[in-house]
């Protein structure tokens, strides 16, 4: 296409000689102020370029004359972070579990800690509420496999439940069906027992049958009432609280495998004060041993 | 039937066109943004209107200066600072009243109130406030008093400015624009005060530990002065200002607004003593009404939009009427229909009971009323309720309900105060605190500082035996000896939720 300017009548401006559909573009020139804006942010580019750091290299990059990094600048906020806490942390880390619980201010302090802090590593399990999940304990309620009292929750987090690790929570409850313990009719009789233990309608002649059995194997852990052991972690099994549901089948599929869930131990992961202000806030938030 | 107001004539052209507005409509603005401003001179004037004029600019300067100094007693811990926006404690003190942000609708009700109180006034007299009260057009007749200071009056200015760059073109500009900065320094250093402790923050300020705010509040308002009252003046009346263009629905032709009365004036033209003044107007076409004006438009021309009704031109056509021994009053505030009325040898009647200004005063009185109840009747004590989300409800291993809530209790007192809190409509509920049991029947208490909000997390427990339905309508009650609040809230027992 062939450029032809021309001057357009209306305006007499030059048009650049584009044409679209009979539409042409007059060559006005740039705004002045946008011009100058222009200019001047070549200007800023360079004084960047100086004082910054820009341009990537073979080997590194131009530092820049104002030593600007982003990393040194976080790891200047963390350790302002750290001074920041440090008070808090130091009052958590001397007072005790109790101390901490019924003096308002550490309290409240702890409490905040507690909840963000369960947020970021409890709540992927015990959810954001602490009301558990199917094979998750619920720690919102009263109902403690492991003792709920301060302490209690402080060593738990610790050292988690068949972590694996040095002094952690640990019970095997064996798996009945998969190992022959037991053959499958005395599985059965054995829930239709567990549910009236409960205290639902259950089966009378499974009932009657599966007492003895009850007595011989599971009464050793489980107590002879049914109320379970808090030292091996054995649950009551006469209250309304199932940690993987309530159902005859689900009652049946535990003494069939004998599952237990896993919690890491925290310790290393998070600070001992950190572990505190956790147990204060989970205490703190549950129906409280 | 509503009245088109229409008094504008055809503007003579030439030699008469004196008004800065009628200059600027001769010029070339093809390509250009924007129509080039022509400099205005108004001409010092006196008169009564003029006196208004002074009384009401010492009044509100004197008013926006001194009123951040005004001490006040409030208890220890308190600011001692009669009006005071605190920004960072988020309150905002007047003398014996003490408001909280979420209390900012009296704010509302007293914007709303100036509105209403701006519309009656207008419809009333017109744009009084235009003329007598705006910042604009006070602080611009302040820098017309410097200017004049150092140019002299308009003649003098005019002179000034023609001339070319001399010593004493250079100290006159120079010390003209330095006053002017001084003024406007003046004015944004005042503005700060109101918002943090004055005899404090005019030793910090200096010091350079005022906080940041204060020194870009002082620089913006010292800036926005300087430009507005110096170089622009009148162009944020015309141009930026809004209520030019929304006044127009507010007059009417009973309203009063400075009119020249066209039937006396008209034919305007030279007179010389001695000649008769018989088949002609009283108006000599002396151009004092012109050159007075800080608006620069012809008021001969009609009412028009620049016109901020501020009267100069009243006092400066009386001065000249007096001289040529004529009545006064070519020029007044006068009503459309009063001036007609005149014009066709009747007798003015003027009406300022009118539907709209009854209508304006009624609102005025409404919300009034509504603002001043809603102060005098606003809570000492507050109480929020937030129910927790999750878990919505907690069962116990005997089948006991357990619903958490964080109730946020405000003490708008300035003593700290214990406060009992209680829940009704769970029979046999008991209350708890995180980590403390509680007992049935017993209430829980909390001691709230002065002026805060405390949060409070609170357990409520229902008994496994209390049969509730789904959802439980209840409600916390905070006492504190007279002091009373309460909140209603829900209590979910879990019952559609069987485990």
């Amino acid at each position: 296409m062939a450029l032809e300017r021309e001057t357009d009548d209306a305006t007499g401006v030059e048009t650049t000689g584009h044409e679209w559909d009979g539409i042409k573009e007059l060559d006005n020139p740039l705004p002045r102020w946008w011009l100058w804006v222009w200019y001047g942010s070549i200007l800023f580019a360079i004084g960047y370029w100086v004082l910054m750091p820009a341009w990537p290299g073979l080997h590194g990059y131009t530092k820049g004359l104002l030593g600007q990094s982003d990393r040194a600048e976080v790891s200047r906020q963390l350790t302002a972070l750290e001074v920041q806490r440090g008070e808090g942390a130091a009052q958590l880390r001397t007072a005790s579990l109790e101390r901490i619980e019924a003096d308002p201010q550490l309290n409240a302090y702890a409490q905040q800690v507690g909840q963000s802090v369960f947020g970021d590593n409890c709540a992927t399990c015990h959810g954001i509420g602490g009301t558990g999940a199917k094979g998750y304990a619920n720690l919102r309620d009263d109902v403690w496999l492991w003792g709920g009292k301060l302490e209690d929750i402080q060593y738990t987090i610790t050292h988690g439940v068949r972590s694996g690790g040095e002094g952690a929570r640990l019970s095997m409850m064996p798996a009945f069906g998969r190992d022959e313990m037991l053959k499958p009719e005395e599985i059965d009789d054995l829930t239709e027992y567990v549910v009236k233990l409960s205290g639902r309608t259950a089966d009378v002649a499974a009932v009657g049958r599966a007492a003895p059995l009850y007595q011989a194997q599971c009464s050793a852990c489980h107590a002879p009432n049914g109320k379970g052991m808090v030292a091996v972690g054995a649950p009551d099994l006469t209250d309304a609280d199932w940690l993987y549901g309530a159902d005859r089948a689900v009652i049946r599929g535990q003494i069939f495998a004998g599952n237990g869930g896993v919690m890491p131990a925290w310790q290393g992961r998070l600070s001992p004060e950190t572990i505190k202000a956790l147990s204060v806030y989970i205490h703190a938030n549950a129906g409280g041993q | 039937m509503p009245t088109v107001i229409d008094n504008t004539r055809p503007k003579s052209d030439g030699r008469s066109a004196v008004s800065a507005a009628a200059r600027a409509k001769g010029k070339d603005i093809k390509g250009r943004l924007y129509k080039p401003r022509q400099p205005i001179y108004p001409k010092l004037v006196h008169g009564k209107w003029r006196a208004v004029k002074w009384a009401m600019l010492i009044a509100t300067l004197a008013v926006y200066y001194i009123t951040p100094w005004v001490r006040w007693t409030r208890p220890e811990g308190f600011p001692q600072q009669a009006a005071l926006v605190d920004f960072t404690g988020r309150r905002f003190y007047f003398f014996d009243i003490q408001l909280w942000p979420q209390e900012v609708y009296i704010f509302t009700g007293l914007l709303v109130m100036a509105a209403l109180a701006l519309f009656l006034v207008t419809a009333l007299f017109g744009r009084l406030w235009c003329g007598y009260a705006c910042p604009q057009t006070v602080w611009t007749d302040l820098y017309i008093v410097v200017e004049r200071l150092f140019e002299g009056d308009r003649n003098a200015r005019m002179r000034l400015d023609a001339a070319p760059l001399s010593l004493d073109k250079v100290w006159r500009k120079t010390g003209k624009h330095l006053a002017w900065l001084g003024i406007a320094f003046g004015t944004g250093g005042a503005w700060i005060f109101y918002f943090h402790d004055a005899p404090t923050l005019i030793r910090t300020f200096w010091t350079g530990d005022a906080p940041m705010t204060a020194y870009v509040s002082c620089l913006l308002l010292t800036g926005a002065t300087y430009v507005f009252a110096g170089w622009m003046r009148e162009q944020v009346c015309t141009y930026m200002c809004p209520w030019p263009r929304i006044q127009g629905a507010m007059l009417d032709e009973h309203s009063l607004q400075v009119t020249y009365l066209a039937y006396r004036g008209e034919a305007r033209g030279p007179h010389k003593k001695g000649q008769s003044w018989e088949g002609r107007g009283d108006c000599i076409d002396c151009h004092q009404c012109v050159v007075v004006c800080p608006m620069g438009i012809d008021i001969r021309d009609g009412a028009q939009l620049e016109c901020i009704n501020c009267g100069l031109c009243v006092d400066a056509c009386d001065e000249v009427m007096v001289k040529i021994n004529r009545p006064t009053g070519l020029i007044g505030y006068d009503s459309d229909h009063a001036v007609a009325a005149r014009g066709q040898g009747g007798k003015a009647a003027y009406r300022p009971i009118r539907a709209r200004t009854i209508y304006y005063t009624l609102a005025l009185c409404v919300v009034g009323g509504l603002t001043l109840w809603s102060l005098v009747t606003r809570p000492k004590a507050d109480l929020n309720v937030i129910r927790d989300r999750n878990p919505i409800f907690v069962r116990m291993h005997d089948g006991a309900v357990r619903d958490g809530y964080t109730l946020k209790i405000g003490n708008r007192g300035f003593e700290a105060r214990r406060f009992e809190i209680a829940f009704e409509g769970v029979a046999g509920a008991r209350l708890s605190q995180p980590g403390q049991p509680g007992h049935p029947g017993q209430p829980v208490s909390v001691l709230v500082p002065a002026d805060q909000v405390v949060p409070v997390r609170v357990f409520v427990t229902a008994p496994a035996t209390a049969a509730l339905a789904d959802s439980v309508p209840g409600r916390f009650i905070i006492r504190s000896g007279d002091l009373r609040a309460e909140a209603k809230t829900v209590f979910l027992s879990g019952a559609a939720n069987p485990r």
